[in-house]
């Protein structure tokens, strides 16, 4: 199976503290992944090199089947490329309606001159219905965004990832908060997603990576500690020691 | 689904309505054309306003919309009214050349009389010749492209660096104001072939138009001027209506989030940048042939930040508040620092309006800031009583029984 994303040898110092050592990662085009760790593991970190917010001192990150490298590119560029980030706090345009926030994340052209000619055809109001039902909130698309609640600026936030029609979707911490009912409903969406593209998801909580039900990468000191199933990585002594144990 | 962009078309008819009617009544009511209740100073001071309503509306699309601080758009401004200056001046010099050269027994050469103009316009700061600036000075068409091309292309290679650099917040606000005042600086010179600081003056002659009393001029800037605003006024509500506002007013909130949607920010802020420059030189080719006069004081950052207050005091993130905000400001201020308010007598001290305006003025700022933030324009809010709710302490999640705010920090 060819890679998705391959990031190999990857180093990155912050003023003299190592945050990410040496980590070599890769995912294929439809695979779920957890990445589990402790505080200051990097866990951030690694999304912000692939995402392009922060340059590394050295290594590579190859992606797709054009093997493009990502080092260099522009945030906008990477994220045209097909990644999508959901961060740790939602973070939604608060002062727009729901309409408004997956309008501006669904997949079109992101070109200046081309977003001021755009008027919202049928297709794409039919879309953003599509994915407000996913996300449950049909009802509230004509609401400003900053009246929902937060458990539902969460799944906005979801529904503007899937909306941009990402290859590879970063989610960070995206249960933080919810209820179990709320919790399950993510994990649907989540494993749904990752039958059509790549999803890496980084989590504290323990019981919601089982509930994904994927691969595990246990990151520590900023590089990769273990790797395999759920059951395998926590059998692991030194995970149990850096990370369960405690 | 009724509608996508909250369009509030219905603000765009009831200002563009009451333009309309603004400047229906003022012409009935002026010297030039009609009851002359209106003295023709008062028309050019309406007229003025107009322009700076332009030039705010220019401001609060860099700043009320897409949250760029620009303490420069005033120094667009100054180089849109310079550039039409320069034809003002040439065309009307060389009219009253060729009439005083007319009798001359022998008709004067081409060269003679361009040194005679040149002799004419630069006299003053010791100089008879025309400076390679003036090239083009001789042509109302290529003035005219000016200026839009000269602030438009300032703009374009100030905002590319500085975008670029991703210079933001208020790093960016001092990088222009340094601009502004490095500008007006060069413009004070009096080698810089634009007259130093006696500027440009007499603009308020049209050239071929002697014939015209000021009187019947003034209401036509007037109407040139309400145009101006009317369709700047379109463009913008045009420009933040769609998804473009809907960019914009993201950038303003998170410029992070933006970018990793995948649209290239930087470009975006130039775009804006450069075009609102665009904007304010047009609003300045219109102020300054009814002020009559341009010096390189008018550029002074100061200008720039009053444009600021006046934004922010009717209203930022919408386009009437700007136009409220200029107008009001602007002429609360000229009635206040004209000489006409009257002086309050405390006893052992008189205030005097021209000497206490200012911090009258930078007071209000202040208050506005902190207690409504929305400015002037925010009082129409609380007509159609839209609020926003509180929701610090809320749950965090739809269901009972989620997380609470206050149990989520860590």
């Amino acid at each position: 199976m060819s890679a998705l994303l391959e990031v190999s040898g990857v180093s990155v110092s912050f003023d003299g503290f190592r945050a990410i050592n040496n980590l070599s990662f890769q995912i294929g085009p439809a695979e779920m992944r957890a990445i589990i760790g402790p505080n200051g593991a990097g866990k951030t970190t690694f999304m912000d090199i692939v995402t392009g917010k922060t340059r590394p001192d050295k290594g590579r990150v190859i992606w797709g089947p054009g093997s493009l490298s990502l080092l260099g590119l522009s945030e906008a560029r990477i994220a045209r490329e097909g990644i999508g980030r959901k961060f740790q706090k939602p973070t939604v345009f608060e002062d727009q309606s729901v309409q408004e926030n997956l309008l501006m994340a669904l997949k079109d052209r992101r070109g200046p001159l081309s977003v001021l000619f755009y008027r919202p055809n049928d297709t794409h109001l039919a879309r953003v219905l599509d994915l407000a039902e996913e996300i449950g909130l049909t009802d509230q698309l004509q609401r400003k965004s900053g009246e929902l609640s937060h458990g539902q600026k969460q799944w906005l936030e979801i529904g503007m990832l899937l909306a941009q029609e990402p290859k590879l979707l970063l989610v960070d911490e995206p249960a933080a908060g919810m209820t179990p009912a709320e919790r399950a409903h993510t994990t649907n969406i989540l494993t749904e997603a990752a039958k059509t593209r790549a999803v890496v998801v980084v989590e504290h909580d323990m019981e919601f990576v089982r509930r994904l039900g994927c691969k595990v990468t246990v990151l520590h000191e900023g590089s990769v500690l273990a790797e395999g199933s759920l059951d395998h990585v926590t059998a692991n002594k030194e995970v149990i020691d850096v990370y369960l144990g405690r | 689904m009724s509608h996508t962009y909250h369009r509030r078309t219905s603000s765009t008819v009831i200002f563009l309505g009451l333009l309309l009617a603004f400047t229906i009544t003022v012409t009935f009511l002026s010297e030039g054309m009609g009851a002359g209740v209106i003295s023709t100073s008062f028309v050019k001071t309406l007229g003025k306003t107009l322009c700076l309503a332009l030039v705010a509306i220019s401001m609060d699309l860099v700043w009320g919309y897409a949250g760029i601080l620009s303490l420069g758009h005033f120094a667009f401004f100054g180089l849109g009214g310079y550039m039409i200056g320069m034809w003002l001046m040439y065309e009307r010099t060389r009219e009253v050349v060729v009439t005083s050269l007319a009798d001359a027994p022998i008709p004067p050469t081409p060269q003679e009389v361009s040194d005679a103009i040149a002799n004419r316009i630069f006299g003053v700061v010791g100089s008879a010749d025309f400076p390679m600036i003036w090239a083009f000075a001789d042509s109302l068409l290529a003035q005219l492209m000016l200026v839009v091309l000269v602030p438009g292309v300032l703009a374009g290679v100030f905002g590319w660096l500085a975008f670029r650099s991703r210079v933001a917040g208020v790093y960016l606000s001092i990088l222009t104001q340094a601009m502004t005042l490095a500008l007006s600086l060069y413009l004070f010179q009096n080698d810089n072939g634009l007259r130093g600081n006696n500027g440009l003056s007499g603009l308020q002659n049209l050239p071929g138009l002697t014939d015209v009393p000021q009187a019947l001029v003034s209401v036509w800037f007037l109407w040139g001027a309400a145009l101006a605003l009317g369709l700047g006024y379109l463009l913008a509500v045009w420009v933040v209506s769609g998804k473009f506002g809907s960019v914009l007013r993201g950038i303003r909130d998170d410029e992070t989030r933006v970018r990793f949607l995948g649209y290239p920010v930087e470009t975006y802020k130039l775009v804006l940048f450069t075009g609102t420059a665009c904007m304010a030189g047009i609003a300045g080719a219109l102020y300054y042939p009814q002020a009559g006069i341009i010096n390189p004081a008018e550029l002074a950052p100061i200008a720039s930040i009053y444009l600021a207050v006046w934004v922010a005091i009717g209203g930022r993130g919408r386009l009437y508040g700007a136009v409220i905000g200029a107008a009001f400001v602007s002429l609360v201020s000229s009635w206040f620092t004209g000489g006409q308010a009257p002086d309050v007598p405390l006893g052992f001290y008189t205030i005097k309006w021209v000497d206490w305006w200012l911090v009258v003025l930078g007071l209000s700022f202040v208050l506005v800031t902190l207690l409504a933030p929305k400015g002037i324009g925010g009082l129409f809010d609380l007509l159609e009583r839209r609020v926003a709710p509180d929701r610090h302490g809320a749950d965090l999640g739809p269901d009972q029984g989620s997380l609470r705010e206050e149990e989520s920090r860590e």
